[in-house]
């Protein structure tokens, strides 16, 4: 279904791709400028695996926005040798995608795939990518980062995974995800409020907020072995944890001294030493890719504005000065801007700000859409949104062009951050 | 995928409802401020805790603010002032006094404004003769709505601080 529909995504304007699955469903809208014509086979040998790669591959370079598919309905080229490349010239493609799929006997599935040039008719590139029995989507988002990469000379995000918390009733869940949302895991389930997952630089552990222990106190847990550890339990609330880029540093946000304030600390919870001073709430810190300064929100001047300050603390400088309020700032991955909340009007929009021009954008039109992170290749943007009364979550590509929307099946999805290549 | 399944058996209501637990009414702490107090309070306490007393100011356990304000407003003083008159009076009673916002906002920069609220009514408990030591303040942010609506009439009933006696 998915391919008839990438088939009339000449008309430009609209695409929409409903993927079956029991875990959610994504809504595309929007196309990027200059997308790049690209028609993907579905592999040869076993052809369900083929078709299940295809719809990854396909789901993902879409919500991309770089890339239009093009029907390869009546052709099934596998090898280089079975390539006309006149066929695809003629379709408009720039770039076909080929290969064969099977599983092993030790159950391992094996892609054989390669991505033709159909212009220069050559072979870009060709890679064996395997995965362990059932991970047929890791065999996709591979095959798609290896296209991204070729095709438009930037690093795939398709391989990533996200965490997101989802709240139902009075239940909380913690949930990490493949990038596109599916083949969620949970890693904790609790009827108290979970906040603020944050990722460890090399994706090993997640910090965040738990109310277990009858107030917010931050918690440090590995992905691999779940091992769990309470990091800042002081008087109040602990929170806001957010790891420096070296992974050595944690800032977070105590009041064990009076009003909200940021902290440094191990990410263990020992040598913990106060960086700000103000008298109002300093909070959701986020470390600048050099690891120099932070940004952070704060309520200083009267009202909630983005700041900035040198790791090591001294001054700040107030950042937004929009009409409204500016919450949850996130560098970019290149330090060159950054994206955050902006209440203005009743409404919550995602905003992005040049450091250097200052001036800020508005990606999003508005509505419940909240705390706004970077894809580690800075191309996407993921956040938390709201569609018929329920929240979800959403991307938007950093140039506003192409939003989507991804339905889970049931509850509130909320916090959702991106995790770093791995 | 499977672990999915196992999410949707558990979790069986799709709560897009309050789920709190029905508490007073937000009329309740404003009614009748200045009958219950000093020349009374001593009396009865020996009897009946005022503090099971429907019709005492007591009875009321909610403070209340307008949007990102952290400060007792005035219409709520003789409420907190009743409590800490009552806390200093029963030094064995202990409050856990938490913050709550409304929706509007990070959630973050809410859990620190329901930290200031809380802690604000903490303050005026202490000024009013509780000990610290009877109070713990802490805050849900807007994790914990008693109301779930997008409007004013549910955000109004989310911005507070519940004064929460241990049993």
């Amino acid at each position: 279904m998915l391919k008839l529909l990438s088939g009339v995504l000449g008309l430009l304007m609209l695409a929409n791709a409903h993927l079956a699955c029991a875990a959610l469903s994504i809504e595309i809208i929007g196309a990027g400028e200059n997308q790049i014509p690209v028609s993907l086979v579905p592999f040869g040998g076993d052809q369900t695996l083929g078709l299940a790669i295809n719809e990854v591959v396909s789901g993902d370079l879409q919500r991309s926005g770089l890339f239009r598919l093009v029907d390869a309905t009546g052709k099934s080229p596998h090898e280089p040798a079975e390539v006309k490349y006149t066929d695809w010239q003629l379709r408009g493609a720039v770039a076909l995608s080929i290969g064969t799929v099977g599983t092993q006997a030790n159950g391992r599935i094996e892609a054989r795939f390669r991505l033709m040039d159909v212009v220069k008719q050559v072979e870009l590139v060709g890679q064996a990518v395997s995965a362990n029995d059932g991970q047929v989507r890791a065999v996709g988002h591979r095959i798609a980062d290896l296209i991204y990469e070729k095709l438009t000379g930037n690093q795939g995000v398709f391989s990533t995974r996200i965490a997101y918390v989802n709240r139902q009733g009075k239940m909380f869940s913690l949930l990490v995800a493949d990038s596109d949302g599916y083949n969620e895991q949970i890693v904790l389930k609790q009827n108290e409020p979970i906040m603020s997952p944050s990722w460890s630089p090399d994706g090993s552990h997640l910090a965040y907020v738990s109310f277990e222990t009858g107030h917010a106190a931050v918690v440090v847990q590995s992905l691999y072995t779940n091992q769990r550890k309470v990091v800042a339990d002081f008087r109040g609330s602990n929170s806001a944890p957010a790891w420096s880029p070296d992974g050595r540093q944690m800032a977070v946000v105590l009041t064990r001294d009076g009003s909200s304030q940021i902290y440094l600390m191990r990410p263990d919870g020992s040598d913990v030493r106060r960086i700000s001073f103000s008298g109002g709430i300093d909070t959701e810190p986020n470390f600048s890719p050099d690891g120099q300064s932070l940004l952070f929100t704060s309520d200083r001047g009267g009202s909630a504005q983005i700041y900035r300050m040198p790791v090591e603390g001294g001054a700040a400088q107030r950042m937004t000065f929009e009409a409204g309020t500016s919450y949850s700032p996130r560098h970019s991955p290149d330090g060159k801007s950054f994206v955050f909340t902006h209440l203005t009007g009743g409404r919550f929009f995602i905003s992005l700000q040049d450091f250097q021009t200052g001036q800020m954008e508005t990606l999003t039109e508005g509505g419940w859409e909240k705390k706004p992170s970077y894809a580690p290749n800075g191309k996407l943007i993921l956040f938390a949104s709201e569609a018929r009364g329920r929240g979800i979550l959403a991307t938007v590509s950093s140039d506003g062009r192409v939003k989507q929307h991804m339905f889970t099946q049931s509850g509130d999805a909320r916090e959702p951050v991106w995790g770093p290549h791995l | 995928m499977k672990k999915l399944v196992i999410s949707i058996v558990l979790l069986n209501l799709l709560a897009a409802c309050a789920s709190q637990k029905p508490q007073e009414t937000t009329a309740a702490p404003a009614p009748a401020p200045k009958a219950v107090e000093a020349s009374t309070a001593p009396v009865e306490a020996a009897q009946v805790d005022p503090l099971n007393d429907p019709k005492s100011i007591l009875a009321g356990r909610s403070v209340f603010y307008p949007f990102d304000v952290s400060a007792v407003q005035d219409a709520d003083k003789p409420l907190v002032q009743a409590h800490a008159k009552y806390l200093s009076e029963n030094a064995a009673r202990t409050v856990r006094l938490e913050g709550n916002c409304d929706e509007r906002g990070s959630n973050e920069y809410n859990l620190g404004l329901g930290q200031r609220r809380a802690d604000g009514v903490q303050k005026m408990l202490v000024l009013g003769g509780a000990k610290t030591a009877q109070l713990n303040s802490i805050s849900y942010g807007e994790e914990k709505p008693r109301a779930s609506g997008h409007e004013e009439a549910s955000w109004s009933q989310n911005r507070r601080t519940d004064l929460n006696y241990a049993k």
